[in-house]
């Protein structure tokens, strides 16, 4: 099998999370849909490992797992914070700002 | 299996010049004894100690950087870290131009005098609304939280204009990005418009940053590194596919471009701006912007030098937008914060026109530099104003309540006259300047059209600073108008500073202008 099929999964992969956070109005559902997305790089990185011969993008999908961890924390304590709040996690409930 | 081997073989520890990296150093080294001290110390010592550990770092890393830019360096920079960060000329400009900022912006982060016990709640988990948080509301004490998280960002924005590959690229983004969702959700007053601005601007942030990463994987499988200076010698000639090199240079832009709030990627902004604490949203406006106008400009300069008259219709597309967008919407606004970000995206788009002009001199570089040390200065002063027009329930924002307000108070308004000038760029302030080196440059570039596109989108932005002026001057103040407070020392010498800067650059120029133009980036 060519390293080019997991270059199109990932590219699919991508644009699969990139329209679930435009479409979806859960926030968690919204962040998980940004995690697919980190994800979905992660498999090109280490295919393109691959198709260079070198370590540094297995080494860089490390990195990644470790920004998207981090990322979680944070975001997860936000969204609940808001949760509590409103007792909704919808994107569409937070509608105070605008204009 | 034997490439694993053959790797293991080759690995060897990277040189270190601790010397020309110690200013981020101190910075991030402070920020995690902060954190330290927060588990430590009693509750009633740790604004004292958190605030002093912030100024005597901030004065620390600024002295660690004036020690090593002044001896004996490499004209040219020096890569360190295996080539991971790059301390030339414009990445001491940038860290020098950070660290003043941040110094104004903990000034204004630490004041206890304007809202009693400081702008951050006292506890961010007490749910807004209830008893406790109302009962919060007017005790004194602040989360102290506020004085890590901003180091970290500080620590991460530095990191991010001085890195010269992508991975330490994203790396300082994510450290940069991080703690300022956590800051804009820690107001004290109208908690839930500070967290639903927290929520907006960590889903869109996180949203941008997968964008960036992709564009940083394309790159990578392009050019088979992520170092700006092997994705620069991979474009230059080479017979690989084109896809990759434009659609990673693409996401790559967009995921920067969304940092520095440049329209048509600025939906967050205005929300961010108005919602997170004032101190924060001053600390956004003036560091984030330096931050990811240093590393737009290293990304452009560095890396795709060479394939340049194959992005910059685009790239000029965008600057047009981003103007057309700042001053036309700005028109509209009724609420002061949410104008001032609104007059951000549209410098931004001043800004971006001064990363395109990419002459062989670097004039572009330097100009955009200049601008950005202006307009930071010239911002934290007029977000630190703004903190001041308050009534009962904190801070008046809306500009029907800034009515008259010369006829209350004059110096305040005398200032913010003086500071909006200063951003609709009017001779005898900074901006002026600014817009004259970045349009110059912009001119010497060949992008005249842009120019004067450029000069009509001033003329419109212009108008709604004007219309402030106007209101504060020549109306009557309403009965149940704001109250101006007299602000305690450290607000009083933020604004000042930014307020001096603004008028000191605007007369003398050439000092600064000089210093940013000594060096171009180290490739």
């Amino acid at each position: 099998m060519t390293p080019t099929y997991y270059l199109l999964l990932s590219a699919l992969l991508f644009s699969i999370g990139a329209i679930g956070v435009l479409v979806r109005r859960n926030a968690i559902v919204v962040f998980m849909c940004v995690e697919l997305m980190l994800n979905a790089v992660n498999l090109s990185l280490v295919t393109f490992a691959r198709i260079n011969g070198s370590l540094d993008g297995q080494v860089m999908a490390f990195f990644v797992m470790v920004v998207a961890a981090a990322e979680v924390v944070v975001g997860l304590a936000i969204i609940m914070s808001i949760f509590r709040t409103r007792r909704s996690a919808s994107v569409d409930d937070s509608n105070l700002l605008k204009y | 299996m034997n490439l694993l081997v053959a790797q293991a073989q080759q690995i060897e520890a990277p040189e270190i010049h601790y010397g020309a990296i110690a200013p981020v150093l101190v910075v991030l080294g402070a920020a995690c004894v902060s954190v330290l001290l927060e588990a430590l110390l009693p509750k009633h010592q740790r604004w004292a100690v958190q605030l002093v550990l912030s100024l005597v770092t901030l004065v620390g890393a600024t002295g660690a950087l004036i020690l090593y830019a002044t001896s004996d360096r490499p004209e040219q920079g020096v890569a360190t870290l295996a080539g991971a960060i790059a301390v030339d000329s414009p990445s001491l400009f940038l860290w020098a131009t950070l660290l003043v900022l941040a110094f104004g912006s903990i000034l204004l982060i630490a004041d206890r005098s304007v809202e009693p016990g400081g702008a951050f709640v006292a506890q961010a988990a007490i749910r807004p609304g209830t008893v406790q948080d109302r009962a919060q509301a007017t005790k004194t004490g602040m989360q102290t939280e506020v004085f890590p998280l901003t180091l970290f960002a500080l620590g991460g924005m530095m990191t991010f204009v001085a890195s010269n590959d992508l991975l330490t690229m994203f790396i300082a983004l994510e450290v940069l990005s991080l703690p300022l969702y956590l800051l804009c959700g820690l107001a004290r007053r109208r908690r839930l418009l500070s967290q639903e601005a927290a929520v907006k601007y960590f889903l869109l942030g996180a949203f941008a940053s997968a964008f960036f990463l992709y564009g940083v994987a394309l790159l990578y499988g392009y050019a088979g590194s992520v170092k700006l200076s092997a994705i620069a010698t991979a474009a230059g000639g080479t017979d690989r596919s084109d896809t990759l090199l434009f659609a990673g240079f693409g996401l790559l832009v967009v995921g920067l471009l969304f940092k520095a709030a440049v329209g048509p990627f600025h939906a967050w902004t205005p929300d961010v701006y108005q919602g997170a604490p004032t101190p924060v949203t001053a600390f956004m406006a003036a560091c984030t912007k330096v931050a990811a106008f240093g590393g737009i400009l290293r990304v452009l300069t560095v890396a795709f030098e060479n394939t340049q008259w194959e992005w910059r219709g685009v790239l000029y597309g965008v600057a047009v937008v981003s103007m057309v967008i700042g001053a036309i919407l700005g028109l509209t606004q009724t609420d002061v914060k949410r104008m001032i970000a609104y007059s951000s995206v549209a410098h931004a788009g001043f800004l971006l026109i001064g990363s395109i002009a990419l002459t062989p001199d670097g004039e572009g570089v330097s100009a955009t530099m200049f601008y950005l040390l202006v307009y930071g200065f010239t911002t934290i002063a007029a977000f630190g104003i703004i903190s001041l027009v308050r009534n009962s329930d904190g801070e008046a924002t809306h500009l029907s309540q800034w009515a008259g307000l010369a006829k209350r108070s004059p110096i305040v308004a005398a200032v913010f006259t003086f500071l909006l000038l200063a951003l609709a760029g009017i001779p005898m302030t900074s901006g002026f300047i600014g817009k004259f080196v970045v349009f110059s440059a912009a001119i010497d570039a060949g992008l005249a059209p842009l120019v004067v596109i450029a000069l009509v989108a001033s003329a419109v932005a212009a108008f709604f600073y004007l219309r402030v002026i106007v209101l504060m001057y020549f109306s009557d103040p309403a009965p149940d108008g704001p109250t101006v407070t007299v602000p305690g020392a450290f607000t009083t010498i933020a604004i000042t500073l930014g307020a001096v800067v603004t008028l000191v650059l605007g007369l003398w120029p050439t000092f600064v202008l000089d210093w940013a133009g000594t060096g171009t980036f180290l490739s």
